[in-house]
């Protein structure tokens, strides 16, 4: 009986599905993605560090006796930030010097053009691999000179990838590689120069049951007295599966909601479709069917159809899912190999399924209760529907389901139950939209108004409108499109500074003493200002009230972490504050004869987060010098300021005699002014490191713009389901706009009047449902403003108008390509066939 | 009195496949103002397809069909519309009242499309004089067919049509709510002065017309007034 009567309704029915078939798509596609990543992320760990064991330090002289007692190879890497210059071109660029000494990587590949330099540019004479990014955007090749400090290299290829960077890192700060045997030769490393020391070890005869993660987890507290940061294969296995985690919890969430788009799609459709069919299911219960029995042929169809379009799903995915490598090509560890994943094929199948049957029960529920008498007499009540006791189990069901599965795609309950409840919310939002505007309509109508006006202005209320439905998906997808522009808009925002005022855009670093006054008077000979010059010493903290590390770490209740006594503080002397800096309370005291007790000024929230407080005393290690200071004051700083901020500031009149560099901060009008005056420093001072801040922000807005492309493709998804459900919707009452727009013509309606009736109602619903997902998506953006990046949301104008004109321009489109055949049929034709 | 209808050499023919349905065949008649006049036929015999051509619903495979004055074969689908709105009424067998619309506001429509201002009062005297002004705000689907088909009549009035063509007004009601929409109907017609085409297999209710067109397989059989048709007895034979 399912088969003989779904039959002739075939394409309605498809139509219903459509909407499963991207959802489940999208989640077959990324989770497909995911478990491939895995599994090459676990095959490839390996290579992921290179080596058995990383150590790491910003001491020079460290050692770990485990790792020394054991058989091992070792290689040695000295990084740190310079600058270099190609006197090719005279450019120059700030990088990320890397000194190598040994057969690192030992697994995997440091990959290069040509594939031999990454092991002839180590096998003697001054050769260096520079980044490929570096070497397009100089216009640099093979053979090339690259200047590091006061030494000079050939370019022996270009550096790809290793496995020791960060893509995302090399966007900032490039890497050039050098043989360790030069490193001196550049004469860049200086007391004060900030340089990370990393040791990688490949142990040979390791015995099986030797395991190195749990004997570096013993020793982790010496590790981290001493300073030393440790990285294993497993962890950075764990390191890079949670990253990674991370992103696929949120494009599963993203195709989740691409899902939920489908499912009001497949309730809205499937409530459409019985309101059809209802006279057939009171002729059959005049012929004897049960409620039961009616209601199962429709649930038949509806999960058979719902099975056929999840296995359509499940294979559009598949296919989906060897695009996704490609997307996210820049931001993967690991060249991810494309298979099929059966196990996430399935389990798109079963959940398509599911949503299938789940969603279109509320509607078929009232297949049960159909009385026979609507074979005789057309009424209309659904006045017993929420005294069903089933439908609210069925609404459980749906709250149930959204979050059970929340809750297997990010595998944390309290996140789960937040998304789905906001999930609820933003649909219950936009239901009080359509229910608020729907009564505002009927309570404040224009009855002076033009009829066509009035007319589609009333089919927003009348029976069997379509508001609700239309604005729930349209909204939700115009809400989750807009706020992804939102947020996108706020980070670039957090990083940016206007060009058209006074604000520094360049830093020079690394100045030493007898530098900085010849380097401050050809800035001005040049014409640019010198905005600040700020002088800073290294320092480490010895102790905090009499309190040292061994005391802070042996005692659990001495709340100064240990990383206080490790760190490199670097701090400046001033007697003044700066733009970016507000007292918060304390005061600055100055240091007027000798003798006098040093009061310094910290940052206000690093001294709440350390509990440090004003009074205290705090004894520094100012390069083997101990100097007694004590907590005057606090300051607020915004970290947003293009200005050197310090954490610590000692007053003047004490750390002028300590070993110290320099940093000045300059305005340049334009970038080629900027490179040309970076070309001169660089040249005379090899030594010294420049940040343009511009070009900085070009590159954070490259890597913002590859992450928000990332979201939009997957919000793609969403677009698309929104779209289907319009275009279903809209289709579904096609035949019930036929008769009414064929019974005006009858009674004398013209084609304009009847045209502008149908692109008016589809005008005001295309524009609420716009209006209300734009609604909703600022008040989602400021949340996650102001509760998970701590920044204030100013929204912008021009996407809310974009997606304003283009969801309404879209929804009378769809809406009257759909009514183009009625105004042409004859009235008489479809007057028969409401007789017949 | 003038003429308010004229049907010349009508012929309709339909695609079925490859083969051709010719449902109408050369009819011709006039039909005067004011005058009351039923198409009469089994099923099958044309005379919707007729009606529906008369009133420039449909167009006709060949003829003409002038209606006070205006030749439909010249129209375009906004001008026969037009004409509709201003001369024609409908009352359907199937009553075809707006769903989504009360019965006040189905009643307005026909004045609604013409852009008359201040109609509200007008409606709701037709629905008095049909007898439900109570039920005015109610939905069809809240109405029974006999009331159905009174709102339909108001709406087919409520335009003040010089001609009223009515299907089967009778054919989905019962004996007794046939008796009062027929008496509603022609009530209504004489008030107004309305030209009434009626089409009906119901010989009774046809002869309650002045004259009467029996149509047979596409082609009129008869063309006569109320006594040949009482002498007659209900037969369909030709004289």
């Amino acid at each position: 009986m399912a088969w003989r009567d779904g039959r002739k309704s075939k394409s309605r029915l498809l139509l219903f599905i459509s909407s499963i078939i991207l959802g489940i798509a999208a989640l077959v596609a990324i989770n497909s993605f995911g478990e491939n990543l895995k599994d090459d992320i676990n095959g490839q760990a390996k290579e992921l560090l290179g080596a058995d064991l990383l150590l790491g330090s910003n001491k020079a002289d460290y050692g770990y006796k485990l790792a020394d007692s054991l058989e091992s190879e070792v290689s040695y890497e000295n990084s740190f930030a310079s600058m270099i210059f190609f006197p090719k071109n005279q450019e120059s660029r700030l990088v990320d010097v890397r000194a190598l000494e040994g057969d690192f990587p030992y697994y995997g590949v440091m990959e290069t053009y040509p594939e031999s330099a990454a092991a002839t540019f180590r096998q003697g004479g001054a050769k260096a691999l520079v980044d490929k990014s570096v070497m397009i955007q100089y216009d640099i090749n093979i053979g090339d000179s690259v200047r590091v400090g006061r030494q000079t290299f050939v370019i022996e290829g270009q550096l790809i990838s290793s496995p020791s960077q960060s893509m995302a890192a090399s966007l900032i700060a490039p890497a050039i590689y050098i043989p360790m045997d030069y490193l001196d030769d550049t004469k860049l490393i200086l007391k004060g120069s900030r340089v990370f020391y990393r040791k990688f070890y490949k142990f040979n005869n390791l015995d099986e049951s030797f395991d190195l993660d749990a004997r570096l987890e013993e020793d982790r507290e010496t590790l981290r007295l001493a300073g030393i940061r440790s990285d294993t294969v497993k962890e950075r296995k764990e390191d890079t599966g949670r990253t990674f985690e991370d992103l696929q919890n949120f494009l599963n969430l993203v195709a989740f909601v691409a899902l939920l788009l489908g499912c009001v799609g497949v309730a809205s459709a499937v409530h459409i479709y019985i309101k059809e069919k209802i006279r057939t299911v009171a002729i059959l219960r005049c012929l004897g069917a049960r409620g039961t029995d009616t209601f199962l042929i429709y649930l038949i169809q509806i999960a058979v159809i719902g099975l056929l379009g999840s296995i359509t799903g499940a294979l559009l995915g598949s296919v989906i899912q060897t695009i996704l490598p490609k997307v996210f090509a820049d931001f993967l560890p690991v060249e991810v190999t494309l298979a099929i994943s059966w196990k996430s094929i399935v389990n798109g199948i079963f959940t398509g399924l599911i949503v299938s049957v789940l969603f279109a029960l509320t509607p078929l529920l009232s297949v049960r209760k159909a009385s026979p008498l609507l074979t005789l007499r057309n009424t209309s009540d659904d006045s017993g529907a929420l005294k069903d006791p089933l439908r609210w189990l069925v609404y459980a069901g749906i709250v149930l389901f959204i979050i059970s599965f929340a809750y297997m795609q990010i595998q944390d309950l309290r996140d789960s139950v937040v998304f789905s409840l906001s999930i609820v919310l933003a649909f219950g939002f936009l239901a009080l939209i359509a229910r608020i505007a729907m009564w505002a309509v009927k309570k404040f109508f224009p009855v002076s108004w033009n009829f066509s006006w009035r007319q589609s202005l009333a089919n927003l209320y009348r029976p069997n409108n379509q508001t609700l439905i239309l604005i729930s998906s349209i909204g939700l997808g115009t809400a989750l499109i807009t706020t992804l522009y939102f947020i996108q808009g706020l980070l670039i925002n957090q990083v940016e500074i206007t060009t058209d005022n006074d604000r520094p855009n360049m830093m020079i670093f690394d100045i030493q003493t007898y530098q900085k006054d010849a380097i401050a008077e050809y800035t001005r000979e040049y014409g640019l200002p010198v905005l600040q010059e700020v002088p800073i010493v290294t320092m480490r903290l010895q102790t905090i009230n009499g309190i040292g590390q061994l005391q802070a770490m042996a005692d659990s209740t001495i709340e100064y972490r240990n990383f206080l006594f490790n760190r490199e503080f670097r701090v400046s002397y001033r007697d003044s504050l700066i733009e970016s800096e507000t007292l918060h309370s304390g005061q600055l005291t100055k240091v007027e004869n000798e003798g006098d007790s040093i009061f310094v000024t910290v940052d206000q929230g690093f001294a709440e987060g350390q509990h440090m407080k004003i009074g205290d005393e705090l004894v520094w290690n100012v390069q083997g010098v101990p100097i007694t200071t004590y907590i005057g004051g606090l300051r607020e700083i915004d970290w947003n300021r293009v200005q050197t901020n310090f954490l610590v500031l000692f007053p003047e009149n004490v750390l002028e005699p300590a070993p110290q560099f320099h940093v000045l901060i300059t305005r340049v009008a334009s970038t080629e002014s900027g490179a040309i005056y970076q070309r001169e420093i660089v040249k005379n001072y090899p030594n010294v490191s420049v940040i343009d801040i511009g070009l900085i922000l070009n590159t954070v807005d490259d890597i913002l713009s590859k992450i928000s492309f990332v979201i939009r493709f997957m919000a793609l998804f969403s677009i698309i389901t929104g779209l289907l459900v319009l275009t279903g919707s809209v289709i579904l009452s096609k035949y019930q706009r036929v008769k009414e727009s064929v019974l005006l013509r009858t009674m004398g309606g013209s084609r304009k009047q009847i045209l502008t009736i149908n692109t008016l109602e589809y005008f005001f619903l295309g524009s609420l449902a716009s209006l209300s997902g734009i609604l909703l998506s600022l008040a989602g953006s400021w949340a996650l403003a102001y509760f998970s990046f701590d920044s204030e949301f100013i929204p912008n104008l021009v996407p809310m108008i974009a997606v304003y004109f283009i969801i309404t321009g879209l929804t009378i489109a769809i809406g009257l390509l759909n009514s183009r055949g009625i105004l042409s049929r004859p009235p008489l034709e479809v007057l028969r066939s409401e007789v017949n | 009195m003038a003429q308010m209808l004229e049907v010349k050499n009508l012929t309709k023919t339909y695609k079925s496949g490859s083969k051709k349905l010719t449902v109408l065949s050369d009819i011709s008649f006039e039909i005067h103002e004011g005058d009351t006049f039923s198409i009469v036929g089994p099923s099958g015999s044309g005379k919707t397809t007729l009606l529906g051509l008369c009133a420039g619903l449909d167009r006709a495979s060949s003829g003409s069909v002038t209606l006070y004055g205006e030749q439909f074969d010249n129209m375009n689908e906004d001008q026969r519309a037009a004409a509709r709105n201003q001369h024609v009424g409908f009352v359907f067998q199937n009553f075809q009242l707006l769903p989504t619309l009360t019965a006040l506001e189905n009643v307005m429509v026909p004045m609604e499309l013409r852009g008359e201002k201040k109609i509200k009062q007008k409606a709701m005297e037709l629905l008095e004089r049909v007898g439900l002004a109570d039920r005015h705000d109610h939905y069809p689907t809240q109405l029974s067919g006999g009331e159905q088909q009174r709102i339909s009549i108001a709406r087919a009035f409520s335009n003040r049509p010089k001609i009223l063509f009515a299907d089967e007004p009778t054919g989905n009601l019962d004996e007794e709510t046939s008796s009062k929409v027929e008496s509603l109907l022609f009530d209504l017609n004489k008030e107004a002065g309305t030209t009434l085409v009626l089409v009906t297999h119901d010989l009774e209710l046809a002869g309650k017309t002045e004259r009467i067109i029996r149509i047979k397989g596409g082609q009129i059989i008869s063309d006569s007034g109320k006594k040949e048709v009482a002498t007659a007895e209900n037969t369909l034979s030709l004289d």
